[in-house]
């Protein structure tokens, strides 16, 4: 537990949070490891966690029926991975697959719940970062969407 | 009705000189980048600091500002071009043996030396690693005089990586800290996929006391800057290179104006803060 | 000296080489030309300016210099609209050699130079002969000229030189100096000499010492005539214009321009070219030609993917506040002159010093100078 504290510490994404609370999502969490290829949740399976890349590569991946996954994103190191299970339904939207050998912080989500409406504080704080984090994968999502390599010049390269 | 002497010795600076190229190399598949090797038909090649650029000519056609690439031992220049208009066009179908006109090098230098004793974050996107690629070369000379070196580079997709022998070649060493990323993967992409402002984000940098440079379309250098403001880079240790319309790059045709700065001139390179503005106001 | 030695003096300039140029009459305007002598001037002819309005009319007397400015400016002959700056010549082995442009231009002698316009011509040597790199071909035009000024007497209506410290009165970079005194029963030209060559000029005209009333009459022009200024700059322009980039007056102004160019055309500073490369039939030549160019012009700031300044707003922005603000940061000074030209032969008649007034007054409503 105490590694696991040390390590919540260090990530500027947990940076302001109470002592208490810390401790709080560190005993939630347990150190985990992927192999390459292996699967960490599927698309529409119950959002009970989110983890902590702490080393290796995660490929966010959706499918469209008849059509292989395709890999939308991917997650390293010092990266959060999971904001699926913040809200109804619940349920996973995407699915993650480790692309090389990956370890991972898991945090368990239904107990985090309980402890967040039991004490608004915790639930704001956590909010607050989880907002931070959806509108840079949002506005990630956007740039890469946009095609910004597409037609323009760039550093007087043609 | 007189020029003094002394100014009759220097080149007419409107002229273009010959220069043949040496070789071409395809960077991408269908050859849309590609890449000279050029040497003066006399003479030598001039000094060129990494971040200046050239006006590449083709008799007939026209003049382009191509940054310089590289530098060669034996006294060529480098220049990584992409097919987008006329002239670039036309480019694309020119062999070894070719002559062209250059006149250069103009414009203002990445502060390699103001890097030294820190760590260097460089962030390329798309051909914008062709401007910085100096930059690395540079470094990669004096190693140890920088801090840490990380390398972030994105493109649209696998496909439209430039410099590949070179980026493996990087990537391999251990003194070098060098992601890759792109917008969209291939089946057999196991590398990162995502903008690469989120290899900037993750870290891995002393953001207090790095210097960083930044090359690419305009949109991607913004949210560049923004995620290294983040990583408490400095805004004005943070560096970008900007692009205008180019036509004389000497100040005279008024073409290139960011505000009060001509980019041929006062640029391309720029300390991000000088720059604000341009980010910030719709089409100044 | 007698308004008649004109005569003389254009006659000697020409027997010294000079190709005179000056202002005559033509097509309901007055323009620079060449002059053949006295009788080339608009002898009593006046113009009228006002916001997109130009007319000439008679004078009741036979003042030579009775006007202010038309639509050309001397940067026709310094910095000509097509310039070629090289000759590019094909080889045989595949390379090419380039040769200078063009053969050397003519001595000109400009007649009836305004103190607008030799601020003017001072502002371009400013940016072809006082950057790093200068332009030999105009500073080989520049080097040749004789200036022959004209002090005005009675400002146009769009004149505003006052306000941007250019006029109505020269005090130097001219060879020779002119006020012509016009009234009942008198006209006479009162001239002095502003370089040695203006001196050894006016060695050569038939001239004496202005008479103390000689004298008096054209102090009393050079009071007056900064009274009756068309117009005037605020001051603070410079400082107005970089606050207001984002300001609401452009969208507004855009909607009336017409994006024509007008403007850069007439006035006597802009310095806006394009490149155009010209190979002849064979292939066997090209030329490298600089051509006049405006930042109204798509092209101007074209990129691949089309114009950066894609809206008539931006572009109206970038020409008024490349004028009046960050000109200063290039070179040092305004890049108006206060000649009156771009409001005179706007044809919506967009006037440059209400643009600014405009933008001023709802800038100084608001903390901290920004407009809303």
């Amino acid at each position: 537990m105490n590694e696991l504290l040390e390590i919540l510490k260090d990530q500027p994404f947990f940076e302001g949070l109470r002592e208490a609370d810390m401790r709080l999502l560190a005993a939630g969490a347990s150190l985990r490891t992927f192999r390459a290829d292996e699967t960490l949740f599927r698309e529409h399976e119950e959002a009970a966690a989110f983890y902590l890349i702490r080393s290796g590569r995660v490929a966010l991946e959706s499918r469209l029926p008849g059509r292989r996954a395709e890999v939308f994103m991917t997650l390293g190191q010092g990266e959060v991975l999971g904001w699926s299970w913040l809200m109804p339904p619940y349920r996973w939207h995407y699915s993650a697959r480790a692309l090389e050998e990956t370890h991972a912080v898991h945090f368990d989500a239904p107990a985090l719940h309980a402890c967040m409406d039991r004490d608004p504080v915790l639930g704001y704080a956590l909010y607050q970062r989880f907002a931070a984090l959806i509108v840079q994968r949002l506005q990630a999502a956007r740039l890469q969407a946009m095609d910004i390599y597409g037609g323009g010049d760039v550093g007087l390269g043609g | 009705m007189s020029v003094s002497a002394a100014e009759r010795q220097i080149p007419e600076p409107m002229a273009p000189a010959p220069w043949r190229i040496l070789d071409v190399r395809r960077e991408v598949a269908d050859g849309e980048v590609f890449t000279w090797r050029l040497r003066p038909e006399s003479g030598v090649a001039p000094e060129v600091r990494p971040g200046q650029f050239n006006m590449l000519y083709l008799f007939g056609v026209g003049e382009v500002a191509i940054s310089v690439s590289a530098t060669g031992d034996d006294g060529s220049l480098v220049h990584t071009i992409r097919a987008v208009g006329s002239v670039t066009r036309t480019m694309q179908g020119l062999r070894a043996g070719d002559v062209v006109g250059v006149r250069g090098p103009f414009g203002s230098a990445w502060p390699v030396e103001a890097a030294e004793g820190r760590d260097l974050v460089l962030a390329a996107g798309g051909i914008g690693l062709a401007p910085l690629r100096p930059v690395i070369h540079a470094v990669l000379a004096r190693r140890e005089a920088f801090g840490r070196v990380l390398i972030c580079y994105g493109a649209r997709s696998p496909r439209d990586l430039i410099f590949r022998d070179e980026l493996a070649q990087w990537q391999a060493r251990a003194d070098l800290d060098v992601r890759v990323t792109v917008d969209r993967g291939t089946a057999d992409w196991k590398g990162d996929v995502g903008v690469v402002t989120q290899l900037i984000d993750r870290g891995g940098f002393d953001g207090r006391n790095a210097l960083a440079m930044v090359c690419g379309p305009e949109v991607m250098m913004r949210f560049s800057a923004l995620s290294l403001h983040r990583r408490g880079v400095a805004p004005e240790r943070t560096f970008v290179s900007m692009e205008r319309s180019m036509r004389c790059a000497l100040g005279f045709c008024g073409h290139c104006q960011i505000g009060p700065h001509f980019v041929c001139r006062d640029g391309p390179v720029f300390p991000y803060p000088v720059m604000e503005p341009a980010f910030r106001v719709h089409e100044l | 000296m007698a308004p008649e030695e004109m005569e003389s003096l254009i006659r000697l300039l020409s027997d010294d080489g000079y190709e005179v140029v000056g202002p005559t009459r033509r097509e309901g305007a007055i323009v620079y030309d060449r002059l053949q002598g006295l009788n080339d001037l608009p002898a009593g002819w006046g113009d009228e300016h006002g916001p997109g309005h130009y007319r000439l009319h008679q004078r009741d007397d036979q003042a030579l210099f009775g006007y202010v400015v038309g639509p050309h400016s001397w940067k026709k002959y310094l910095f000509p609209p097509r310039e070629t700056l090289v000759r590019v010549l094909r080889r045989e082995d595949g390379g090419f050699e380039t040769q200078p442009g063009e053969p050397a231009p003519p001595r000109r002698a400009f007649i009836g130079v305004r103190p607008c316009e030799l601020a003017a011509i001072g502002i371009q040597d400013r940016v072809f002969l006082e950057q790093s790199v200068r332009d030999r071909a105009y500073g080989a035009r520049r080097e040749g000229v004789f200036l022959v000024a004209v002090n005005c007497a009675e400002p146009g209506g769009t004149c505003f030189c006052t306000s941007m410290g250019t006029g109505p009165r020269a005090h130097a970079g001219f060879d020779l100096g002119l006020t012509e005194v016009i009234g009942v029963g008198m006209h006479f030209l009162v001239i002095e000499a502003g370089s040695e060559a203006g001196e050894a000029m006016l060695v050569r005209l038939d001239h004496r010492d202005a008479s103390e009333a000689e004298r008096a009459a054209a102090e009393r022009i050079w009071q007056e005539a900064p009274k009756h200024m068309g117009r005037t700059m605020p001051g603070d322009a410079r400082e107005v214009l970089a606050g207001a980039l984002e300001h609401p007056r452009w969208a507004q102004t855009a909607e009336r321009c017409l994006s024509c160019a007008n403007c850069t055309l007439v006035c006597p500073t802009c310095f806006c070219a394009q490149m155009e490369e010209l190979p002849d039939l064979e292939g066997n030549a090209s030329e490298r030609v600089r051509l006049w160019d405006s930042c109204f012009n798509g092209e101007h700031s074209y990129m691949i993917g089309g114009p950066h300044r894609s809206t008539v707003a931006a572009r109206y922005r970038q020409w008024l506040t490349h004028k009046l603000s960050t000109w200063h940061t290039q070179f040092g000074s305004s890049g108006c002159v206060g000649c009156g030209r771009c409001i005179t032969w706007c044809p919506v008649g967009i006037d440059i010093t209400e643009e600014v007034a405009a933008i001023r007054a709802t800038a100084q409503g608001k903390a901290g100078g920004q407009g809303t």
